[in-house]
């Protein structure tokens, strides 16, 4: 029963924070409500027994992706006159939009069905969650069966990661570096010049 | 109307009490924790230190506790009203909360998690929003330029300490803490892990702004960082906040690495003293580290800071993590082996 009560109250929260990420005018407080459903749907993974996915839902999602969006949108200028403009202009073309995908969205879960021979493709067997803990199981699928998968999803984030970087990296030829090695290799002797000034004379 | 009581107050009341008995003496470590942190430093400089309200000073962090408690709480007009308010309190929860997955002694825990090590991980990633909102929300440019500096700075140190987190894992084989204690029944982890353990305590610096890297709190040059624009119990739930939070990672340090609550031999003297009072002896030692480090070294400068974070934790963590499964594969020690499949 309790775990029916706090079902409802992450569900309720997470849902409204979404709507309101949408709603709210101002950019800061659509972020703040989209780390709200992030951590709410946390919860609804840890009630749905994926702890391990829940905690890494907060890791990743809210404590580095939530992070940088924060950083963007504080830095953006945008005041809310600016944003109105131009929504009746959009209107027409947004409500089309949405029609298609609620359309599609409906069509599809209307007359889906799963194929029958969809459970003997799988290529391993979901272990018993009495068993095996839900992290040992994830670990043992990820990094035997599906290891060849799970290495190119690495390597094309590590694709995306360098692209930003060239696209955005320019060289400065103007700024100045500290050379850790030249600093430690540099010796008292070379650096210090110790002079005998005789008094009122300066060097 | 008995059925009501059984299934539903009374274990709400039974959590609450317990909730209370893990928080009230962490609130009072954090006050004479703030004791503790001026006389140490009044002696590394030969000053005495608080003495003058109660005997030896000791009702000072009480003194101060009541004079922020009475003091009038401004919201600066163009601050973001709403945000601005929920910035200290978020700070304030986050570092309490993390308590709930602690083992102060064998089977002394509110929560005992499969996750534990990943919860606490969560909990203090998420650290930074505090500081973040307060700076935003204050509308001004020093707090705004303090909260920058904190989140680039907590984000870069997190990395480095989640390797150091996943070598430990690899040797216990849980992510469970009390099975991460039990692990070091044997041998501390601090002795085959110390260059990994010393990473982590100055992660721990960096994560919790505390010197040398408490940049984003730089007095000199940003006025007080992210929290100028805050006063009385405001100002007052940061600064617990960020006292619970050095608390939080020394514990996390002890437990990692200095064997929790165990006693450092298994021997007559040392075992009869009970666990909870190992665990607070381990901590209170590696506090007293963090502010004898506050007394004695000069701030990094920002760039630096970053180096340090990037090019040299972050590599060094990630050697050791294929070093440390290396070794145990090499050497057939991997543990649980059997439980991964």
């Amino acid at each position: 029963m309790i775990e029916a009560l706090v079902f409802y109250m992450f569900a309720i929260v997470c849902v409204v924070s979404g709507v309101l990420v949408v709603t709210r005018r101002n950019p800061v407080h659509s972020v703040l409500f989209l780390i709200l459903a992030f951590f709410n749907a946390g919860g609804l993974f840890v009630l749905a027994g994926a702890e391990f996915l829940a905690m890494l839902l907060v890791v990743v999602y809210v404590g580095a992706v939530a992070v940088l969006f924060m950083f963007v949108v504080m830095m953006l200028d945008v005041t809310v006159t600016e944003l109105k403009q131009g929504f009746s202009n959009y209107l027409p073309i947004g409500l089309l939009v949405v029609a298609i995908f609620a359309g599609e969205i409906l069509a599809a879960s209307i007359a889906w069905q799963a194929a029958p021979e969809a459970a003997a493709n799988l290529q391993a067997a979901t272990p018993d969650p009495a068993e095996v803990h839900n992290t040992a199981a994830l670990g043992a699928l990820i990094y035997t069966k599906y290891a060849y998968l799970f290495q190119a999803a690495g390597l094309i984030l590590l694709v995306a990661m360098i692209g930003a970087i060239v696209l955005t990296h320019r060289k400065r030829r103007d700024s100045k570096k500290q050379v850790i090695a030249d600093q430690l290799a540099r010796d008292a002797k070379e650096a210090v010049v110790l002079k005998k000034v005789e008094t009122g004379r300066g060097i | 109307m008995v059925e009501l009581w059984d299934n539903y107050l009374w274990p709400l009341i039974w959590i609450v009490i317990k909730i209370l008995v893990i928080v009230v003496p962490i609130l009072l470590a954090v006050a004479y924790l703030t004791y503790a942190e001026r006389k140490v430093i009044g002696a590394m400089h030969l000053r005495k230190g608080p003495n003058v309200v109660g005997p030896f000073g000791l009702l000072q962090p009480l003194a101060d506790g009541a004079k922020l408690f009475l003091k009038e709480t401004i919201i600066p007009s163009s601050a973001n009203r709403a945000v601005f308010l929920v910035a200290p309190m978020l700070t304030f929860f986050l570092a309490l909360v993390a308590w709930a997955v602690i083992p102060f002694g064998e089977g002394l825990v509110l929560a005992d998690i499969n996750v534990g090590l990943l919860y606490l991980f969560a909990i203090s990633s998420l650290g930074v929003y505090g500081v973040l909102m307060a700076g935003w929300a204050s509308n001004s440019k020093y707090a705004f330029l303090g909260a920058l500096r904190s989140a680039a700075q907590m984000v870069s140190y997190e990395v480095s300490m989640g390797f150091v987190i996943i070598s430990v894992l690899i040797c216990v084989g849980s992510l469970n803490l009390t099975a991460v204690v039990e692990a070091q029944r044997d041998m501390w982890f601090v002795i085959p892990l110390l260059p990994m353990a010393v990473v982590f305590f100055i992660s721990t610096l960096a994560e919790t702004n505390r010197h040398p890297f408490d940049l984003p709190e730089a007095e000199a040059e940003l006025v007080a960082g992210y929290n100028v624009e805050y006063s009385a119990m405001t100002f007052a739930l940061f600064f617990l906040g960020e006292y619970a939070n050095m608390i939080l990672m020394c514990a996390m340090t002890t437990i990692l690495f200095l064997g929790g609550w165990l006693p450092p031999l298994d021997i007559a003297p040392f075992n009869l003293i009970p666990g909870p009072v190992w665990f607070a002896l381990k901590i209170s030692a590696l506090l007293f580290i963090f502010i004898w480090v506050r007394a004695s070294f000069p701030r990094y400068r920002y760039d630096q800071l970053m180096r340090l974070g990037w090019k040299v934790f972050l590599p060094l963590s990630l050697a050791a993590v294929v070093i440390v499964s290396g070794v145990l594969v090499a050497f057939d020690m991997v543990p649980n082996a059997a439980a991964a499949g």
